[in-house]
């Protein structure tokens, strides 16, 4: 492939093409929302996949003690599960969220990277059901659950 | 313009959301359209379109404290969020609305919606505990 048709952006990758977890991260964290929140590739799987989400004083919700915002969390989240059924299915499906439902047990520590691993554990023809968790460096002692749906727009999973 | 639902937070300074105006005394919040609040090429990005509702609906309980002369501690409990169309390249507005705040806990409702009120893009639900600032 020549530099300049090289994919920008994920959503440059034909529906359906292989699906590789450590460069798509890549090419999702360069751009946008995620670019912005500074995510970046962690560790995947077949059907997980980690991302992390590194402390800045931008994405603070409680100026006063430091703490994350909650919205930089369901974004780590709702990008870590999504990559989840790509990593299950083995290709890019385009697809939306539909539903994401964010538990939040405790407050992530300041100054503390985020880790959120999203795992897909049903796939349909069109619907994907996700789950996973948040946690700052203890997986045994999360920050947050997540559950939700996905529906492929632009193909099928399966 | 008054400062109804407290000040924000640097995240949400961070993404441009801002207080727009107010409707019967609650905060309605709004955001430009930016890189920052993209997705997918061209649409809102979902986690970015749930913290601003959060942000709606934090604003709306503080709002309703301060109605009150209450001054609570607040801590997420929980959101549910419903994405129902993709938002697109324009203003998204948010509001929040209080169903129920007791002693302990609030549940408070948020919606978003960009050129068409009636198309709301989005909803979420919220619950928050509540505890007293001087810890009792």
């Amino acid at each position: 492939m020549s530099d300049a048709a090289k994919p920008k952006s994920l959503h440059d990758l034909p529906p359906g093409s292989v699906f590789d977890p450590a460069r798509a991260a890549k090419l999702m964290t360069r751009h946008g929302h995620g670019g912005w929140l500074g995510l970046k590739y962690h560790d995947h799987g077949t059907g997980w996949m980690e991302l992390a989400l590194p402390w800045r004083e931008e994405l603070v919700g409680v100026p006063e003690t430091g703490v994350l915002a909650s919205g930089p969390i369901i974004s780590l989240m709702d990008n870590a599960t999504s990559m989840s059924v790509w990593a299950l299915c083995g290709k890019f499906v385009p697809h939306a969220t539909l539903d994401l439902r964010v538990d939040y047990m405790r407050a992530a520590v300041p100054g503390r990277t985020v880790i959120g691993r999203g795992e897909c554990y049903k796939l349909t023809r069109t619907i994907s059901f996700i789950r996973g968790i948040a946690h700052d460096g203890d997986p045994e002692d999360p920050v947050a659950h997540v559950t939700g749906t996905f529906m492929a727009t632009h193909g099928t999973y399966l | 313009m008054s400062t109804i639902g407290s000040t924000l937070p640097p995240y949400a300074t961070a993404l441009g959301i801002h207080i727009d105006r107010e409707e019967d005394g609650m905060p309605v919040l709004a955001v430009d359209f930016s890189d920052r609040m993209m997705g997918r090429p061209g649409f809102l990005h979902g986690g970015a379109m749930s913290g601003l509702m959060e942000m709606a609906a934090v604003a709306a309980l503080r709002a309703e404290m301060e109605r009150r002369g209450e001054t609570m501690r607040l801590k997420p409990v929980n959101v549910q969020v419903e994405f129902m169309r993709g938002g697109t390249q324009q203003v998204t507005y948010a509001l929040g609305n209080v169903t129920r705040a007791g002693r302990r806990v609030a549940l408070v409702n948020a919606e978003a919606w960009q050129d068409d009120r009636k198309k709301p893009i989005a909803l979420a639900q919220m619950k928050i505990l509540l505890s007293p600032v001087d810890g009792e």
